[in-house]
């Protein structure tokens, strides 16, 4: 996995729930590439369109709350971004992010700081933030063993995949 | 040692566990509803070729029950598909409703165990002194190939429902008043166990619905120490044998609330959040609030005792031309018996439109979606935007008394009203 990423970001609010992420009514799709063209509708039909590819959602607390569904991550991840950055999240969604691979980061009060379109670098191991156009650097809290472990593998599925290709 | 420590610590053979420990558990019986094609994609994915055991697993079709158009028939398709493949000793099909009600009704929800379901709402398990919780597909995928889960032991908070409530409230006013306080991220990670008096006295019905809601604070699970109306529940259902945990005397909480139960009122969540609490009488006293259509159902607010209380409302009186009325039973044996009762016709002569137990529009899948503009009183769980139709529709979540007064005249009215 990469560990320093650099890209563009949205940002968005709080309590963004996984209705807004991904509405139920589109539930029933199973292409990943037509899930990602609806990502973050339920907060504006222009974002998924436009997304920065390899770029970076910053939004408030309690990101990916509500339903279970994976579909949000899947969402985000063929949408274009390799991360969220926010205040907190909802634990199914973090969950559900680390297994397929999307860096789910806490950076508390990142999105009342940076700006649509200014371009960030990540560093997942110094668990640092840089704003390029601004220079401000923040702290994010490191992702625990069981979660580097899990993206170090490259998500879920390759762990697994692994531990059962010899049985 | 709390319960919930005891139940993590059983079900990964540890002899001690701490908060913020990482433990592989075995999980006692999985549940996969039908949004979640995906679990079988990534179950073949990563390689696994027959669940790790057929008597613990199971598919329930509730959201699309039945089937709405052709991609969610495909879906069912090749789930039942899996199932038969896999020889699943049990199988939920259209016709039985919502998983968190058809779970405890089969008997494969009993205290002490660890019940993991591809939705978020399986904290509704806490009711039965289970420990429920929700995961996505692919930790299901996992699940169904290894029989176990990883789980962070999460600190424990409680909330403590001491009184009784007035005539006119009922456990969904109590949660939500509840959500009000601890706000929708006050849980985040943690479990929350439901003490004191009112739970204790607490039906299975009620218990259900306050558990259920937990996860609208971000808990990872809730719990209740079973009482003797759990006790009876499970004992007749039961398909094995369990074992009851107890928290030790003395044991400390993370943090501790307490709510004098019988100081709440009738409460509504208003739009367009599950933390935006106020008390009914606040809200009609800044103006009246025109309704078109109102909904009682769901693995929150669609049980017999629900259903009970809005026909008491409702029978003999109708609703008003151009609003509807939306009622969907959990369960089909909560419709059975709401039939056998009467509350099923006492409604339909109201004018409300009975629809197929399940999920229905709850989150917006079918059977009463909003159109942009209107207004919907709910007894559900989530009213963010576009939950159940459009984006422009806004809902207000209240006890199925409160939906059923308010169809009355058609805007937000008080139960109490109604109930002398
Ligand atoms: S009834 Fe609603 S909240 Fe409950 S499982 Fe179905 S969609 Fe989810």
């Amino acid at each position: 996995m990469q560990k320093v990423l650099t890209g563009k970001c949205i940002v968005i609010g709080d309590n963004i729930d996984t209705d807004q992420i991904y509405p139920g009514r589109f539930l029933a799709i199973t292409d990943p590439k037509e899930i990602g063209s609806h990502c973050l509708c339920g907060v504006s039909e222009d974002i998924a369109g436009n997304f920065p590819e390899g770029g970076f959602v910053v939004a408030g607390r309690n990101f990916g709350c509500g339903s279970s569904r994976e579909h949000a991550p899947i969402a985000l991840i063929n949408m274009g971004a390799v991360a969220v950055l926010a205040d907190s999240f909802a634990r199914i969604f973090f969950r559900n992010a680390v297994n397929l691979g999307l860096l789910p980061i806490i950076c508390k009060g990142i999105n009342k700081h940076v700006k649509e379109g200014q371009t960030l670098t990540l560093d997942v191991e110094a668990g640092t933030v840089n704003v390029h156009e601004t220079g401000e650097v923040f702290e994010c809290e490191k992702l625990g063993d069981q979660a580097m472990k899990i993206l170090e593998a490259g998500g879920i599925k390759p762990m697994m995949r692994a531990k059962f290709a010899g049985k | 040692m709390h319960a919930i420590e005891k139940i993590l610590m059983k079900n990964s053979g540890k002899s001690n566990i701490h908060t913020g420990e990482i433990v592989n558990a075995k999980i006692d019986f999985a549940e996969i509803n039908d949004l979640y094609l995906q679990t079988v994609y990534s179950f073949y994915e990563m390689g696994g070729q027959k669940v790790w055991d057929n008597e613990r697993c199971a598919f329930v079709f509730d959201h699309y029950a039945p089937c709405p158009d052709i991609k969610s028939a495909e879906n069912h398709k090749a789930m039942r598909e899996f199932a038969i493949k896999n020889n699943l000793r049990f199988h939920f099909d259209t016709n039985c409703g919502v998983c968190h009600q058809v779970m405890p009704e089969a008997g494969v929800i009993y205290p002490g165990m660890i019940v993991v379901a591809t939705d978020s709402h399986t904290t509704t398990h806490g009711a039965f002194g289970a420990m429920g919780t929700g995961c996505g597909a692919t930790d299901m995928a996992t699940i169904l190939m290894t029989g176990e889960l990883w789980f962070r032991v999460p600190e424990i908070i409680e909330v403590r429902l001491d009184g009784k409530t007035q005539k006119g409230v009922y456990p969904k006013d109590v949660i939500l008043a509840v959500l009000g306080k601890i706000r929708a991220d006050g849980a985040v990670y943690k479990a929350i166990d439901f003490t004191g008096s009112y739970v204790e006295g607490l039906n299975v019905a009620g218990r259900m619905t306050i558990c259920n809601m937990a996860v609208e604070m971000g808990a990872k699970t809730a719990y209740m120490q079973p009482n003797s109306d759990v006790l009876e529940y499970v004992k007749k259902r039961a398909v094995r044998p369990y074992e009851v945990q107890y928290t030790d005397p003395g044991y400390k909480y993370a943090e501790s609330y307490t709510f004098d139960v019988s100081g709440i009122e009738p409460e509504l969540a208003c739009p367009s959040s599950v933390e935006n609490v106020h008390t009914l009488s606040s809200v009609v006293a800044e103006g009246e609030v025109k309704i078109n259509q109102g909904y009682i159902g769901s693995c929150t607010g669609g049980r017999v005792e629900d259903i009970a209380e809005a026909a008491k409302i409702l029978k003999g009186r109708h609703i008003p031309e151009y609003t509807r009325l939306v009622v969907i039973p959990a369960s089909r044996e909560v419709m059975l018996e709401c039939m056998t009762r009467g509350y099923i016709s006492d409604l339909m002569n109201a004018g409300a439109t009975i629809s197929t137990p399940g999920c229905g529009a709850c989150l917006g899948a079918h059977e009463g979606i909003l159109a942009p503009g209107e207004v919907c009183i709910t007894s559900t769980n989530r009213n963010f935007p576009g939950r159940m139709g459009s984006t422009e529709a806004l809902m207000y979540l209240a006890s199925p008394a409160t939906v059923a007064a308010s169809m009355v005249y058609g805007k937000i009215t008080d139960p109490r009203e109604f109930l002398n």
